[in-house]
């Protein structure tokens, strides 16, 4: 029996059919294989193959548009574990909290990363937002995308605010009414504002109304931000996170000339 | 952070990044200014490109590996808090709205709900997504500089710094019981009582009839944006050929000549109506002055 040669067996392997379905090319650090790791990954060809040097820079892009990026994919990850365990009703909502905080295996760790992640969010997008204004990087060709920019700055703070009424505590009902309590004085719209007898809007028929799902903050308006915080923004602020992408990815970072 | 310059050109990063703003920016009709000592040729790349694998993905990594730590950490040192289960019929005092939205309250101290909490925030929102169409200075795209975009700066740094994040600060560190201000450490009397002794300025001024007291309010708001367009419009004006602030060497007269009406007109109410929260702010705190529009429908 032949000696048992370790490159030969390396070799079958990576020759095999099912190893070549699989990937693509070698790991040789050679310029073709850079190339190939980056346009043939769906995850990394995000990026252009190759970028400008200064883009690579912390001190020019400061890290905060991927470090906000990353932080909404830990309160996605953190997120559906919270959602095993948490029913969006009166009646549960609170009590699931605690079963979660002392119950559930890593239950308080997974709801502090999600609260904190979605906090850092926060500051991570207005520093982006701050670093891309610094830069002037809003200028032509780029204008559109920092309106894009924007209406993801709203969405995270519609993310952030959904989130916040959910754990039903005393901070989470005051907070929100607080908050919402703002549309009720919408001109035209609220049934608190200036102008609103034109439209004849009234506390059940109004902006606020609207966005509590009812006269008051109640378990309507708790199903209501449960579905808006899990499902609808989510899904909304990854549309806007793609184009957000896709035009950074086609007009290429600002940079100097 | 690991340095990017991997194996070629480390000299060039460090001389581009010396001079973080204009300096480091060469046209490129010249480019003999920047000192290139190409260590080692990329295989025929393109001057002042990376490969993305690894240089990139590299720098991306570590700063994910950082904050998944941090974040861990954190989290493992600081639980989220909980309070008692909602109640309905028991208001705290204060009740706060989420953090991120603080600067709003605040300006409930100054403004009527319609105006700081519906009126002002979408200025915000359009403002921010006008930002590129209202700036036409071709300068700094891409890179730090102060002295070419020196007004710009200047806007974000009001609107964005002191009206937002300051404010933030006040609501989360300053408001106690009554939204009364406590420094840090105060004890939160909750029984504080502050006089309110706020008068409107048409009162003020001798105005007892609603009509005349509305009139003379919206006198002064409209007067209020008048003189604001006249001064930003003779200001810009005013700016001389070659002012290193603006990319036109006509200086004023090219500038507004470019601008054209409709961006100085949108400018000029965003900036104008910006100011307008100072203004409203230093007569309360100073006068005591609750409104200066008073009408039965809307107070200002």
């Amino acid at each position: 029996m032949a000696k048992f040669d370790w490159n030969e067996t390396k070799r079958q392997i990576t020759d095999s059919q099912a190893w070549q379905s699989i990937f693509r090319h070698g790991y040789e650090d050679t310029p073709r294989n850079r190339i190939l790791m980056v346009s043939g990954n769906v995850w990394l060809h995000l990026h252009p193959s190759k970028v400008q040097k200064h883009t690579v820079r912390l001190r020019f892009t400061w890290c905060m548009g991927g470090i906000t990026f990353l932080l909404f994919l830990v309160t996605v990850i953190t997120g559906v574990y919270l959602m095993f365990y948490y029913r969006p009703t009166a009646e549960y909502a609170y009590a699931d909290m605690k079963y979660l905080e002392f119950d559930m295996p890593f239950g308080m760790l997974m709801r502090n990363m999600h609260r904190w992640a979605a906090h850092g969010m926060v500051i991570a997008v207005w520093l982006h937002m701050f670093r891309v204004f610094m830069t002037g990087s809003y200028k032509p060709p780029r204008e559109f995308n920092w309106v894009v920019g924007v209406i993801l700055l709203v969405l995270t703070l519609l993310l952030s605010f959904t989130g916040y009424l959910l754990p039903w505590d005393q901070l989470s009902i005051w907070a929100v009414t607080v908050g919402s309590n703002m549309a009720r004085a919408t001109p035209l719209l609220g049934h608190g504002g200036p102008f609103h007898e034109v439209l004849g809007v009234n506390p059940v028929y109004d902006a606020r109304a609207f966005i509590f799902g009812g006269a008051e903050i109640g378990p309507h308006t708790l199903l209501r931000f449960y579905i808006l915080h899990c499902i609808f923004f989510p899904l909304i602020a990854s549309i806007f996170m793609a184009v957000h992408f896709w035009r950074i990815r086609r007009d290429g970072m600002s940079g100097p000339l | 952070m690991a340095s990017p310059e991997g194996n070629e050109g480390g000299i060039v990063m460090r001389a581009a990044g010396a001079g973080a703003g204009s300096a480091s920016r060469t046209p490129p009709a010249a480019p003999g200014k920047r000192i290139e000592v190409p260590i080692k040729k990329a295989g025929g790349g393109v001057e002042e490109k990376l490969h993305t694998w690894p240089f990139l993905v590299r720098n991306e990594f570590l700063m994910t590996l950082l904050v998944i730590i941090v974040l861990t950490v954190w989290s493992l040192l600081l639980n989220a808090p909980l309070e008692q289960p909602s109640n309905p019929t028991r208001t705290p005092n204060p009740s706060k709205a989420p953090w991120y939205f603080l600067g709003l309250q605040e300006m409930l101290v100054f403004f009527d709900p319609w105006y700081a909490g519906v009126v002002l925030p979408s200025f915000i929102i359009v403002g921010l997504m006008l930002i590129p169409y209202l700036d036409i200075n071709p300068k700094g795209n891409g890179y730090y500089t102060l002295k070419e975009r020196f007004f710009e700066i200047m806007s974000f740094f009001i609107g964005f710094h002191i009206l937002w994040v300051s404010f933030i600060i006040i609501g989360t560190f300053f408001r106690g019981p009554g939204w009364n201000w406590f420094w840090p450490g105060q004890v939160w009397d909750p029984h504080l009582v502050e006089a309110l002794t706020n008068v409107d300025l048409p009162y003020m001024f001798g105005f007892r009839d609603y009509l005349a007291s509305a009139l003379f309010g919206l006198f002064l708001i409209g007067g209020y944006f008048v003189v604001g367009y006249a001064v930003l419009y003779f200001w810009i004006r005013a700016r001389p050929a070659g002012d290193p602030w603006s990319a036109f060497p006509g200086g004023g007269p090219e500038i507004l000549e470019k601008w054209g009406p409709v961006r100085f007109g949108i400018t000029g109410f965003l900036l104008i109506a910006m100011a307008g929260v100072f203004i409203k702010m230093a007569l309360r705190h100073a006068l005591n002055i609750k409104y200066i529009l008073v009408t039965p429908w809307i107070n200002i």
